[in-house]
């Protein structure tokens, strides 16, 4: 896909979102997402990621500026239409007693049903079909209220998808999800957006996850102008130090996760090399000791004992024992 | 396969309720304190007469229009206590929780111990004047409840501010009335509180003409509704990502159920948890929530189980017709406490 074929889905023009004009959030924001691209909002608790979703989804009135859908402004249309540009998927849990699976993506084909809203077969067909694409086949026709938050959350990602909306936005989806089924709803949310070259606009505080995925993010942060950029870029320029560090907190750019800074550090001397090392060096790192050649009274080294199972032998102050286990080590230290 | 077998089965259960609400009606028109053999009811009912002048007058003037009066109301309430369900969904609200019943209370209520006060007479002693001026007041005050309702409706966003000023309107009447029965006799009190205790059988045939279109009307609007109602379902930003406009749908909504309300209290006085209590027991029976099977299956049930009502107050021994609010809330509050408890479950 060469830069000219990209459609423009939605470009934020000098937006400001907040209640009110004096009391604004956040203001001058100048962004957009084009089709076929994951695009991440991405800050931390309080940042005001969710008063920018809803106001990007017409469920809050701006502030100021300007909210383009394609070529039609937001404030010329009309729900019908709109309903056919945007899809949302929001955080807030939907419990309904006996709305099965299929009910409920159904209800996503609403702006092409009639009257009754009344599903032909030809939407049936849509609504398995997404029912399938988000692995609930076999739940099709079971009652939301009796699954678990990820197959609810799926059910409404199939509910956006047969809304055959080009751009879809998300606002926390994997809030309240536990870590498989949040990788899993990303994969599914990565290959709606490749496969189907949707644009999709994710909120998230896990930045972690936002790295491997996003093309772009969007990083926003209390009384921090907005920035965007690819995430390799905003590593590289300090912005993630920027927006989330805190005391104790550090970003480590070459694993691009966060660590605990540890006030002292004393050194220790590690021999050794392979996974059992990097993971010896973890353990050490967390009770606060970090890898230094100049230690000249503590060392770690790994050796191969009689039966070439791994030991660790711990040499202090020139006296030196043999671990089984990294736990038996660090209790010694 | 699935889908094909349900559909069966619902349609059974609806073919079951239907057969339910006509006997139950036959059995309402059979039943009374002047016993009419069951057989000539029947032929009386498919047009075959009946030999006796006075029992045609029992069954054409009494029994008649008060089996229609509950089946309506009950259709009625149900439908609306559905709506409102759906609309705010709380699983404990019913038709009268926008304060449309105590507005129409507090109509009565000045009627029948204002003026009492006032004129040193009660207009519920004048007899068919009287009953015809009560239902008037009482349809007053439950429209201008409902005007206010559907004026604030416009200026609010939040469906939940809406729920919560409704029944705080309620309250504010209910209060009124309060304070105009401290100021009133022990008669005008009585009469207050008969009407409040609810009967189908006040309904004449007269009345009827005004009833029957405006309910059918109600019930009918009610059809047309199916699809906000679904879309409804999961909350009011999710259905206006769906291309729905939330707050004129909300609107439609509004002024049937209140139409519904104000008319079925203005004709029989409150009747309180038939609206609460019918939609569960329909969403429990059919296992959906899918609103086009909701919505005319509530009907059903709502009228099926006011006749029932209607003829456990008028068992034999209850002579003199037991108050229908008593069997209704008799029947509706164990439904209503079983709903809280299954509520709870699911939330541990």
């Amino acid at each position: 896909m060469n830069k000219t074929t990209k459609q423009q889905l939605l470009s934020l023009v000098n937006l400001s979102v907040g209640y009110s004009k004096d009391d604004a959030l956040h203001s001058d924001i100048n962004v957009s997402v084009n089709a076929g691209e994951f695009t991440c909002l991405l800050g931390p608790n309080g940042a005001g990621k969710s008063t920018l979703i809803k106001t990007i989804s017409g469920f809050l009135p701006k502030v100021e500026g300007e909210v383009w859908f394609g070529k039609e402004r937001i404030e010329n249309l009309n729900e019908q239409k709109k309903a056919k540009l945007v899809s949302v998927v929001l955080t807030e849990r939907i419990s309904v007693p006996n709305l099965t699976v299929f009910e409920l993506v159904g209800l996503g084909r609403t702006p092409y049903t009639g009257f009754f809203g009344k599903l032909t077969d030809t939407d049936v067909q849509k609504v398995y079909d997404a029912i399938k694409a988000v692995g609930l086949a076999k739940f099709a026709h079971k009652s939301i209220d009796k699954m678990s938050d990820g197959e609810r959350q799926k059910a409404m990602i199939a509910k956006a998808l047969v809304q055959e909306t080009p751009f879809i936005i998300l606002d926390e989806p994997t809030a309240f999800l536990d870590f498989p089924a949040k990788i899993e709803i990303m994969q599914l949310l990565l290959q709606l957006s490749r496969d189907h070259n949707r644009g999709i606009l994710l909120s998230t505080h896990d930045l972690e996850m936002a790295l491997q995925i996003a093309d772009k993010i969007w990083l926003i942060g209390p009384d921090r102008k907005l920035t965007e950029g690819v995430p390799e870029d905003l590593v590289l320029s300090n912005d993630f130090n920027d927006f989330f560090e805190r005391d104790g907190i550090h970003f480590d750019k070459h694993a691009g996760n966060f660590k605990f800074h540890k006030s002292v550090q004393k050194p220790i001397q590690i021999v050794g090399e392979g996974i059992e090392r990097c993971w010896l060096e973890k353990a050490l790192n967390r009770i606060g000791y970090i890898d230094s050649n100049e230690s000249n009274d503590l060392k770690v080294e790994l050796r191969k004992d009689d039966n070439a199972e791994i030991e660790y032998q711990l040499t202090k102050t020139g006296l030196s024992q043999n671990h089984q286990s990294i736990q038996s080590l660090i209790e010694q230290l | 396969m699935q889908a094909i077998d349900t559909k069966n089965k619902k349609s059974v259960i609806f073919g079951l309720l239907l057969f339910l609400l006509l006997a139950l009606f036959v059995i309402n028109i059979s039943l009374g304190s002047v016993y009419i053999p069951a057989e000539k009811v029947l032929k009386w009912l498919v047009g075959m007469g009946i030999e006796k002048e006075k029992w045609h007058n029992i069954l054409f003037n009494t029994r008649l229009p008060q089996s229609l009066t509950a089946a309506f109301a009950g259709a009625g309430l149900a439908v609306g206590g559905l709506q409102m369900q759906t609309l705010f969904r709380n699983p404990l609200a019913g038709p009268s929780i926008l304060g449309i019943s105590a507005g129409a209370g507090l109509g009565v209520a000045v009627v029948v111990l204002l003026m009492g006060a006032i004129n040193g007479t009660a207009l519920s002693a004048f007899g068919v004047f009287g009953s015809v001026t009560v239902t008037m007041a009482a349809f007053v005050g439950a429209m201008v409840i409902l005007f206010m309702v559907l004026f604030l409706a416009r200026k609010l966003k939040n469906n939940a501010m809406l729920l919560i000023v409704g029944i705080m309107v309620g309250y504010a009447s209910n209060a009124l009335v309060g304070l105009m029965q401290f100021f009133s006799t022990k008669d005008d009190i009585q009469a207050y509180v008969v009407w409040g205790l609810g009967s189908f059988g006040n309904v004449s045939w007269e009345k009827h003409q005004v009833f029957i279109p405006v309910i059918t009307l109600s019930l009918l609007a009610s059809l047309f509704l199916i699809k906000p109602l679904n879309i409804y379902l999961l909350g009011e930003n999710y259905a206006a990502n769906l291309g729905l406009n939330v707050k004129r749908s909300r609107l439609h909504i509004l002024i049937v159920v209140g139409m519904l309300t104000a008319t079925i209290t203005a004709f029989c006085g409150p009747v309180a948890f038939l609206g609460l209590a019918v939609p569960h027991m329909t969403k429990n029976l059919f296992k959906t929530a899918d609103h086009s099977v909701l919505v005319p299956a509530v009907m059903i049930f709502g009228a099926a189980l006011a006749l029932l009502c209607n003829v456990i107050a008028r068992l034999p021994g209850f002579d003199g017709t037991l108050p229908i609010n008593a069997v209704t809330s008799l029947i509706g509050a164990p439904i209503v406490v079983s709903v809280i408890l299954r509520r709870r479950r699911l939330v541990d």
